[in-house]
This record gives C-alpha cells, sequence and structure tokens, in this order.
C-alpha cells in the first residue's frame, strides 16, 4: 500500500445530471485526479448491481455511482432505486471482505460540477488509503458491516 | 471472437489545442490503431476539428470506401456532437446508433493537467468506447407526433411574445399567468432604456392583442400543477385561483371597486408605495379587464371567518350586472390541457434589500428600491410621477443611486443582474428631469453593453449627474462632526478614482436593486422536468448555441427565468422560443431516442417483479400469457425494469447489459490485463 497506488475507479453517471455534472466540471475547467472512468446511463435507476460486481471484479478498486439529487430525477424516482440498490450492494459486499466505502454513491445536478469533482477526489483519497482491491484473486478476510447499514428488511420498505 | 467482422474506425478530435494541450492524441490513435487492433479497429485518424464539414467528411469517406461497420468519435460531450457525428454515419448508409462518442475534452483533457495520466485515462475511454460500439445494435429513431397546441407560462413580456408569435402562426396557445393580469414586471416601469418610450405605451397594445387573439385562451390567477407526458404530447393540470368575480357576467364596470370601504398596501404592483381596494384591479389597463377580490383584506371573508356574519358585501349590493358578478362561493377550479410544447417564461423577482441592513431599506423612510422609484416616476403611479421623499411631498435637492444592491456580491448574488445600470442612468435621468435634484451614482463598475446603451450612459453624464466609482460602505441617519446637518442621509463611500473616502449628504437614497430568481423556481423547474443552476436560474440546454431549449425535450424558456436579461433580449428570446416551437410543430412528428425496453416473452417468468417499478406504467400484466409486456409509447426508456429484471427478460434498446459489460472490460482493459499477468 504505497502512496504511489493509483486506484481506477469506475463511475456510473446517468444522462441528465451526473453525467452532466461531469461535463460541468469541464466546462468550468474544474480538476479532480484522473482516476475515475465514466458510463453513461441514461438513469442511476438502470444500474444492474451485476455492473459493479463486475467492475470490482475486473480490476476496479472502487465504483461511484452518481445520479440526479432525491426528487430531482428526470424519470420521477428511479434514483430511489439506485440508492436502495447501493445499500443492498454495500451490504453484500461486506459478506465478500469487500469495504463499503469501495461503492459509493453521490448526488450531483447539472449544475454541480465542482460537487462532482469534490466527490470524485474524496473518493480516490478513501480508495487510495484501503489500497488495491484485487478482487477476486486475493481472499479477503470479512469487512464488518457498519451499524448505519440499514438490513434488508428496512431496505425493501 | 465475433467482433472479427466489425469494422470499426477510430477518429481522435484535436480540438484546436482543447484536447491536443493536454492528451497526447499521436499516442491515442497509435494505441487505437495497435493495441486495439485485435477489438476489430480498422484505422485511427486524429484531425484538428472532427465536428467540422471537412472532419465530418472523413468519416463518411472511410466508411463509403473503407467499409467500416462501426464509428467511435473521441472528442468532446456527446451531449454537444452526438447528433452531428450520427449525422455524418448516416450520410454514408451507416445506422446512426452504430456510431459512439468518447469524451476526453470535458471528461479529461479540462480537468486533468498531468499528460501521461490524461493520454491513459484518454486511451482507456476510447477502449470503453470501441467495445461498447461493437455491442451496439442498428436502431431506428422512435417517432412522435407533435400536438399543435402550445403552454406559455408567464405572462410578461417575454411570454407575451412567445404567445403572440405562435398564435399569429395559426396554432392554439394557452397562456398561463400567476397574478391577475397581462404584463408582468415591465407593466411597473414608467419608461424603459436607451430611448426613453414609456413602458405601458408598448405594452399594452401586446397585453390587449394576447387577450382578444382568437387562438390565445388566456388563464389568468393560475398557476400550473402537474405536467405529464413528453414531448409533443403533454398532459398539463392548471389551477385556476377564485378571483371571486364571474369571469362571464361582468363586464368591467369598476362600481365594486369603487365602492369597496377596505383600502390596503399594495405590496405587489405598486411595490409597497401605493393602495389599492380589497375588491381590485391590479392596475389601470389590466388584461382581462377584470378586478379581483382579495379574501384576505376583504371585511365578508374575515368576518366569515371569525363567524361574525353579515359583513359589508358592498360589492355585491352595488354590482349593476344580472345576474350579479360577485361570487363569494366561488371555488379553486382545475382545468387540464393537452400541449405538444411548452415555453416557460415565469421571470424574476427583485432582490429584497433588506437584507443589506447598512444600507437602511426598511429602517430608513427615504430609502428607496428602484422599482419604488419606477412606480413614483410613473405618470399612472401612486404619486401621479412626482418625485417625493416618504412624506409625499417633499421634492429632494439631492439623490444618491447605489448600484449592484445584492448583486456582484459574494454575500448575496455573485452574478451581475444586467440590468440596474442602465435602469439607474434611466431613474438617474428622471429624477434629474423631474425634481432638478442633484442626483449621484455610486457604481463599480458601469456596464453598458447593448445598442445605444453607452451613448445613453453619455447623455446622462452631459446632463450632470455625478459618478462615483466605489462600492457604498454605509447609509446613515445620523451626522458625524460639525458641518453635518441633521435629516439627512449621509452616504459613506470610498472613491477608488480619487483614492479618497466620501461622505456625501442627500435626502433621498435609491437602491439599485438586482434581480434573483423567482423564490420558487427550483419547485416550478421539478414541475416540468427541468433543473436550475446553482444560482437558481432556469438551466438551458446550452450556455452558446442552446440557450432556449432545455435538457427535457418540449421545454423551452424565455425571458429572465433564464437569467438576468432586458426588454429586448427577453423579447428576442421569446421570439426564438416560439420559432423553435414552430419548427417543431411544422415538422408534425419528432424522432426521439430509441432507448426503450422491451420483454422478451420466452425468458419472462411473470413475476411481475418489474410491474411496480415503472414511474409511466408502461409495463403491465398480460393473463392470457402469463408474462409482463411494456407499452412503447409510454417507456421513457430509464432501464430501472431492465436492472431489476431477475430473469434478464428485459432488453434496453441502446443501453444493453452487452454493451454496458463491454464497455466496463474495456475501461479496465489495462488493468485486466495486469491481473492475468500476476
Amino acid at each position: 500500500m504505497s502512496d504511489s497506488f493509483e486506484p481506477v475507479i469506475i463511475g456510473f453517471t446517468c444522462n441528465w445530471c451526473s453525467y452532466r455534472a461531469a461535463d460541468h466540471a469541464g466546462m468550468t475547467r474544474t480538476q479532480y485526479p484522473p482516476n475515475a472512468r465514466l458510463i453513461r446511463l441514461m438513469c442511476s435507476g438502470r444500474l444492474d448491481p451485476t455492473f459493479v460486481l463486475k467492475a470490482l471484479a475486473d480490476g476496479a478498486d472502487g465504483v461511484l455511482i452518481a445520479g440526479c439529487h432525491p426528487g430531482e430525477c428526470h424519470y420521477l424516482e428511479q434514483n430511489y432505486k439506485a440508492l436502495r440498490r447501493h445499500r443492498l450492494l454495500q451490504r453484500t459486499l461486506a459478506q465478500f471482505g469487500i469495504e463499503p466505502e469501495r461503492v459509493r454513491l453521490a448526488w450531483a445536478s447539472a449544475a454541480e460540477g465542482v460537487k462532482f469533482a469534490a466527490e470524485i477526489s474524496e473518493m480516490v483519497e478513501e480508495v487510495r488509503k484501503l489500497g488495491p482491491l484485487n478482487w477476486p484473486a486475493r481472499p479477503r478476510p470479512l469487512a464488518t458491516v457498519p451499524a448505519d447499514i440499514p438490513v434488508l428488511s428496512e431496505v425493501a420498505a | 471472437m465475433t467482433s472479427q467482422q466489425e469494422r470499426v474506425g477510430v477518429y481522435v478530435c484535436h480540438c484546436g489545442s482543447n484536447i491536443a494541450g493536454v492528451v497526447d492524441v499521436e499516442s491515442v490513435v497509435k494505441f487505437a490503431a495497435e493495441e486495439l487492433k485485435d477489438r476489430g479497429v480498422v484505422l485511427a485518424r486524429d484531425y484538428t476539428f472532427m465536428c467540422s464539414v471537412a472532419g465530418q467528411e472523413l468519416i463518411e469517406q472511410d466508411i463509403r470506401e473503407q467499409g467500416l461497420t462501426r464509428v467511435v468519435v473521441a472528442a468532446c460531450s456527446p451531449h454537444l456532437h452526438e447528433k452531428t457525428f450520427r449525422g455524418a454515419c448516416e450520410r454514408a448508409g451507416l445506422n446512426p446508433y452504430l456510431a459512439e462518442m468518447a469524451s476526453i475534452r470535458e471528461h479529461v483533457a479540462w480537468v486533468h493537467s498531468g499528460h501521461a495520466a490524461a493520454t491513459a485515462k484518454a486511451k482507456s475511454i476510447v477502449s470503453g468506447t470501441v467495445e461498447r460500439v461493437l455491442k451496439n445494435e442498428a436502431l431506428d429513431a422512435i417517432k412522435v407526433p407533435i400536438d399543435a397546441a402550445t403552454l406559455v407560462v408567464g405572462g410578461g413580456i417575454a411570454g407575451l411574445q412567445a404567445a403572440l408569435e405562435v398564435a399569429e402562426a395559426g396554432y392554439e396557445v394557452y397562456l398561463i399567468e400567476r397574478e391577475a393580469s397581462l404584463g408582468g414586471h415591465m407593466a411597473q416601469f414608467d419608461k424603459t432604456f436607451p430611448t426613453l418610450d414609456c413602458a405601458a405605451c408598448i405594452l399594452t397594445p401586446k397585453m390587449a392583442s394576447a387577450g382578444s387573439h382568437p387562438k390565445i385562451h388566456l388563464f389568468t390567477w393560475s398557476e400550473v400543477e402537474k405536467v405529464e407526458g413528453f414531448v409533443g404530447n403533454y398532459t398539463v393540470s392548471v389551477k385556476k385561483k377564485p378571483r371571486y368575480i364571474d369571469e362571464d357576467v361582468c363586464t368591467g364596470c369598476g362600481i365594486c371597486v369603487e365602492k369597496c370601504p377596505v383600502l390596503v398596501v399594495d405590496d405587489n404592483f405598486e411595490a409597497g408605495i401605493g393602495y389599492r381596494k380589497a375588491i381590485y384591479w391590479p392596475f389601470a389597463q389590466a388584461v382581462p379587464n377584470l378586478p379581483v377580490l382579495d379574501p384576505d383584506t376583504c371585511t365578508y371573508f374575515i368576518g366569515a371567518k371569525t363567524k361574525d356574519k353579515g359583513g359589508c358585501k358592498a360589492c355585491e349590493i352595488f354590482c349593476p350586472t344580472v345576474p350579479n358578478s360577485i361570487l363569494f362561493g366561488q371555488k379553486e377550479e382545475r382545468v387540464t390541457l393537452k400541449v405538444g410544447n411548452i415555453i416557460l417564461a415565469t421571470g424574476w423577482e427583485l432582490f429584497n434589500a433588506r437584507r443589506i441592513p447598512q444600507y437602511g431599506y426598511g429602517r430608513l423612510a427615504n430609502v428607496f428600491s428602484n422599482l419604488e422609484l419606477e412606480r413614483m416616476c410613473n405618470a399612472a403611479g401612486p404619486t401621479g410621477g412626482k418625485i417625493v421623499l416618504r412624506d409625499g411631498q417633499t421634492a429632494p435637492k439631492a439623490v444618491g443611486i447605489v448600484h449592484c444592491v445584492g448583486s456582484r456580491d459574494r454575500n448575496y448574488n455573485p452574478y451581475c443582474s444586467a440590468i440596474c445600470c442602465m435602469q439607474s442612468l434611466k431613474l438617474a435621468h428622471l429624477v434629474k428631469e423631474r425634481s432638478g435634484a442633484e442626483v449621484y451614482n455610486f457604481y463599480i463598475d458601469i456596464r453598458t453593453p447593448g445598442k445605444d446603451y453607452d451613448e445613453f450612459y453619455q447623455r446622462v453624464i452631459d446632463e450632470g449627474v455625478h459618478f462615483v466609482r466605489g462600492k457604498v460602505a454605509d447609509v446613515s441617519d445620523v451626522p458625524l462632526g460639525p458641518g453635518e446637518e441633521s435629516g439627512k442621509l449621509y452616504i459613506q463611500v470610498e472613491d477608488t478614482l480619487a483614492g479618497l473616502q466620501r461622505r456625501i449628504p442627500v435626502d433621498m437614497v435609491v437602491l439599485a436593486s438586482g434581480l434573483e430568481p423567482r423564490h420558487d423556481s427550483a419547485e416550478v423547474g421539478k414541475t416540468f422536468g427541468i433543473s436550475c443552476s446553482t444560482n437558481g436560474w432556469f438551466i438551458e440546454k446550452h450556455a452558446k448555441l442552446d440557450p432556449i431549449a432545455t435538457m427535457t425535450d418540449g421545454v423551452f424558456v424565455a425571458g429572465c427565468a433564464q437569467g438576468p436579461k432586458d426588454i429586448p433580449a427577453s423579447v428576442a428570446q421569446g421570439a426564438a422560443a416560439a420559432a423553435r416551437v414552430l419548427s417543431y410543430i411544422r415538422q408534425g412528428e419528432l424522432a426521439l431516442e430509441p432507448v426503450r425496453a422491451s420483454v422478451v416473452e420466452e425468458q419472462c417468468s411473470g413475476c411481475r417483479l418489474c410491474n411496480g417499478l415503472c414511474p409511466y406504467n408502461a409495463i403491465s400484466f398480460v393473463e392470457e400469457r402469463r408474462v409482463s409486456e411494456i407499452n412503447a409509447a409510454l417507456c421513457q426508456g430509464c432501464g430501472t425494469c431492465v436492472a431489476a429484471c431477475p430473469a434478464g427478460a428485459i432488453q434496453g434498446s441502446g443501453y444493453s447489459n452487452e454493451q454496458l459489460f463491454a464497455q466496463i472490460e474495456g475501461l479496465l482493459r489495462e488493468v485486466r490485463h495486469e491481473t492475468e499477468v500476476v
């Protein structure tokens, strides 16, 4: 876990808010670390949890899921589905020994390039501290499930 | 490897030095041509401006001559030029949905400065896009019919212009106005800069034309509650607030207003310096010419609330129409409208200068807002056009106008409100002309970029108005030292040109309060499915190339709702929005992105998990076949059901699992290779 470790982050963004937030960061020349590679979905609700597992299994050290702010979803409320899936993912991944911080959920509107850049910067630092994932090649000890992640029944409600 | 049959062309754009200044374009081209050769890339090129005609022709030529079956353009954001490059493919006979863009400008060159890291990231994005495009399918755009009726929200000058343009072309317009009359803020002004023609003289004819136009259906004193649907086919629910007047019977004679014994301060149209009755006209030239009753101040309604029956009812008693036009029992009404396009022209609100306590607004009697002075200058206003102090009779001998109140100030609003310099110059001219007072303007910068605007500034200088460059620190009524008398207002300012502190005694201070977004702009934006910038103005689709459309197709913006602007710019944007709507109407139908979900019935187990997930109720269960079915006309393509289907039986065109898995693999290409070696 040397300082030279550069984590690779895959970011899932929605067409209407968070991808445009990344565009906005560009337009305002807001600098952030080059560790994140973005994929555009129409909506964060399109995020199939297997995309996240696939990214982590294929060598990503972390995954960012970014959507419109709650209440601002272009498709009315589908970002809430992303929210639920994110909670479930964090719970599931912990049982694989993957730290929940490696899968981050963020909201950014099309005007929030600065916020989007800050989310990536923070996440890169957080994942850098955790070190490389190397999953599933390297067996990992069970990570503790943080208390603030709700149990399944709460999430499904 | 199935991709062997595909022939992919990769084009890397320099965008002048925008991309090439940070990303090593040649290295990206080399990477695509050599490393991605086994993935089907048959050629990779770079060009200064891929979006130029020559750049597009390059693609077209390669499709024809090299037999490309897939195209990847690594350039700017797809939100800018996806259509451009899809068009190029289509012209060369390739299905436009077999082209993809890799955003290496907004997502790489503009946000990263390290050449090596930026180039590496650009390569992985290109690799991801190549993998994705290999899984793309040829698609056909979805055609939707456009309902010719148009909704215009806001009856200020921008909305009026838009409504009239659409109606003149022969199409139905529903014009919704929250206030009781059309006109907006412009109706409050006296003269308009820089020509000094009277606002009412140029505005009221437009109001009257809109009011009487056979194609324009007016809904004043109304608000939009709900919007459903999509471009070409919106269903809008409008709430009509009760006026307590029978609109069909009332002749607008005004006897009710005359007989009403209740006089209240008019905070709305008269900006708090005039009065109105409890039943009142918004203003003299109101369109429609109907009064409105304010239940919060009406004696009858207040009486009814306290159960003290038999309130005044003078309006009803004196109303001469049969049947009586006064309807105390009138209730809110709801109207449903079907429209194809929506133009939002909801305007602005004045910055509340009370928020800057050191300027004394609301505390010191003779500190006025610019809007108050507008009403004062207006011949039809409360003072009949006389410039007087708060006592209603004394003419000021010296007037100070403070610029940039609440604008260009990081404590309040960082933006320039764009109109206040010219408005202040106009007010300076009017005050000097009408009262002969000495007028001082305190400014940070004078901003007069507009046709004949700077000439007007020169004219006002020549008229003898004083200009002091500096931000006012304080307005006080307390005399300091022997030379100062009481009863004056002292303006403390650093004169940054002379390099000294000044303390200027005046009788009246006018605060050039800036423009702010409507307090509920975020909510209104949500209703129409558009968002607001950090400052609260509606976001346009593109700041330069499309300041009229929004990210929601079929919803357009005009006037100050999109950002501060003057009357000519509002009129121009209103007309431009109308032109865009008319173009949509003329096309008859519109091509939408073919991003839709569909059920593969053989794989569907009929679990119905997807049924409840759709926000548009597009998914239903077919009892006979025991499978779920998606209505393509209702589906908007969010893909939530695709992600949720446990059997993988729902396919999302344009964003299929295969495309996204491939893109993940491509993006992680070099990491995957490393781990395989380990």
